[in-house]
């Protein structure tokens, strides 16, 4: 067992290679299937980690008043922000852990299957979730069926409406939801998605029990959870941290710059918030006095000497090139944004105009799209708008920052395809 | 037409997935429905009473004239 007041947990005895299922037993001990699972969930207050911060319980309980036999879990491992590592690195370590997760959320929802869905650019992960199922196969036949599925890696085919439609139908498209919270569904077949890490979270409260799992992190956000760091560090870290713990303690492990221009929140469809909030817990109660929340875990550090502006405009026009150009609002709205944010880093003539469009642009965007795509670009357009007035004021007075003109940049950006070469299915 | 109710209030729904952008919803209720740069709707969030019969009409013309049926006319706040 592991002691209740220490990390890691989640990635707990991680090395170079993922835990065989003995280890992972010897490690993490059996699991007591006459456990109450639902209400140590319950009690755990945990909630999901895979962005929106819905806590778990409430979701796992409308499933379970679902009718029908067919139900599904699927585990939600696609990491579509290229800034976020923490699921892979989670299946990399303890994928039994994830599979243990799932499992007692199946049982709790009484579904029959599993389908843990990794993006198919990662062959290493896939060969471990292949063994780690292999593993259990060889030890049980009971248990819900578990399948592994590889859609392809899209920033919005991680958003779980496009990973049950690419399931159901092969094509990974956000659906149309206007009332929520909506039951997705595979066929007539009500599905419950969960991020990879909250998967695992729940394998460690259905063996330990809330009490234990509430020992770490603070009253309303409970537990440990895994924070990737990218941006001015020396290389791309996950970590595991207890919720609450302040951003600069998180820099600090994770040998970022400590003394940042800004960071952004939650990836890239996040908040960036000024360089003195680093000061802060990280935990949504209090990052919501900013407008930011812990979100997916993501923390990207952005040095005094980078250009904020110059970086929005690169994940702005990612972001407009990944989307899945369903809507009208996102699929010119957002490159449109990007020209603009592209007219103020380059100083064009009509750089002042360029900002009024923009501030028209996104407000008229917001919110219009199918699924929560284009409001993260507007939020992040925004909080940038912000954060960055000073680089702005510059660059509309002509004189931008050396930032804008160095050719190192910090936000990892993939790279673009062309729309035709865009793969959806 | 069907009963006209009087209690209660809507608003007018699009599926941004169906719209492709005709603009017919704008020149049917122009008091609901805006028109973006591109041509997409943008459609009057708060909630209108259904005892606005004008609006209701043409919420209902919008509804009906939309080629793609991406429309719907959905009832919000105190049921009767
Ligand atoms: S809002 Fe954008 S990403 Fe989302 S479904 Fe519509 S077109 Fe696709
Ligand atoms: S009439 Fe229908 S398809 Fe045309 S713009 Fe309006 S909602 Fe879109």
């Amino acid at each position: 067992m592991i002691k209740a007041n220490s990390l890691p947990r989640l990635m707990h005895r991680a090395s170079g290679r993922p835990l065989s299922l003995e280890e992972h037993d010897q490690e993490f001990g059996l699991v007591d299937a006459q456990t109450d699972f639902l209400g140590e969930l319950r009690n755990s207050g945990l909630t999901g980690r895979g962005g929106a911060g819905f806590p778990t319980y409430k979701k796992v309980e409308l499933l379970s008043q679902q009718r029908g036999h067919g139900k599904f879990v699927v585990v939600n491992a696609m990491e579509g922000e290229p800034a976020s590592h923490k699921d892979l690195a989670l299946l990399n370590a303890n994928p039994h852990l994830v599979i243990d997760g799932a499992e007692m959320l199946a049982h709790m929802i009484g579904a029959k299957r599993i389908a843990i869905c990794v993006s198919r650019d990662n062959p290493i992960v896939i060969n471990n979730v292949k063994r780690a199922l292999h593993e259990r196969t060889r030890r049980s036949l009971r248990g819900p069926e578990i399948e592994l599925h590889t859609p392809p890696w899209r920033y919005v085919a991680g958003e779980e409406s496009a990973l049950v439609h690419w399931l159901d139908d092969n094509e990974s498209l956000p659906q149309y939801r206007p009332q929520r919270p909506t039951i997705l569904r595979i066929g007539r077949n009500a599905v419950l998605v969960d991020n990879a890490e909250t998967c695992a979270n729940v394998g460690l409260i259905g063996r330990f029990g809330a009490s234990w799992y509430r020992q770490l992190g603070t009253e309303s956000s409970p537990g440990s959870t895994l924070v990737s760091v990218t941006g001015a560090v020396d290389r791309a870290h996950v970590i595991e941290v207890a919720l609450g713990t302040p951003v600069k303690a998180i820099l600090e492990v994770a040998g970022a710059d400590t003394d940042p221009s800004a960071i952004l929140l939650g990836g890239y469809g996040g908040t960036w918030l000024s360089g003195d909030n680093i000061r802060l817990p990280f935990a949504t109660e209090y990052l919501k006095e900013v407008g930011a929340s812990v979100g997916a875990g993501i923390i990207m550090v952005l040095p005094k000497r980078a250009c904020g502006i110059m970086e929005t405009y690169r994940i702005t026009k990612w972001m407009a090139n990944e989307s899945a150009r369903q809507c009208g609002p996102c699929a010119f709205g957002l490159p449109a944004l990007a020209e603009d944010l592209q007219q103020l880093v380059a100083g064009g003539k009509d750089r002042k105009q360029s900002l009024d469009r923009l501030i028209h642009r996104a407000a008229e965007i917001d919110g219009r799209g199918a699924c929560k795509h284009p409001d993260g670009v507007v939020r992040m357009i925004r909080t940038a708008l912000q954060v960055f007035d000073k680089d702005l004021q510059n660059h509309i007075n002509g004189a931008p920052c050396v930032g804008s003109r160095d050719t190192k940049f910090y936000a990892t950006v993939p790279r673009h395809e062309r729309e035709e070469d865009l793969v959806w299915e | 037409m069907g009963v006209i109710r009087r209690t209660g209030s809507f608003v007018l729904k699009v599926n941004p997935i169906l719209c492709d952008g005709f603009g017919h919803c704008h020149e049917l209720a122009p008091e609901l429905v805006d028109i973006d740069e591109w041509g997409y709707p943008i459609i009057k969030k708060d909630p209108t009473p259904f005892g606005n019969v004008r609006a209701l009409q043409s919420a209902r013309y919008a509804v009906r004239g939309c080629p793609r049926q991406a429309l719907s006319i959905e009832r919000v706040g105190d049921q009767p």
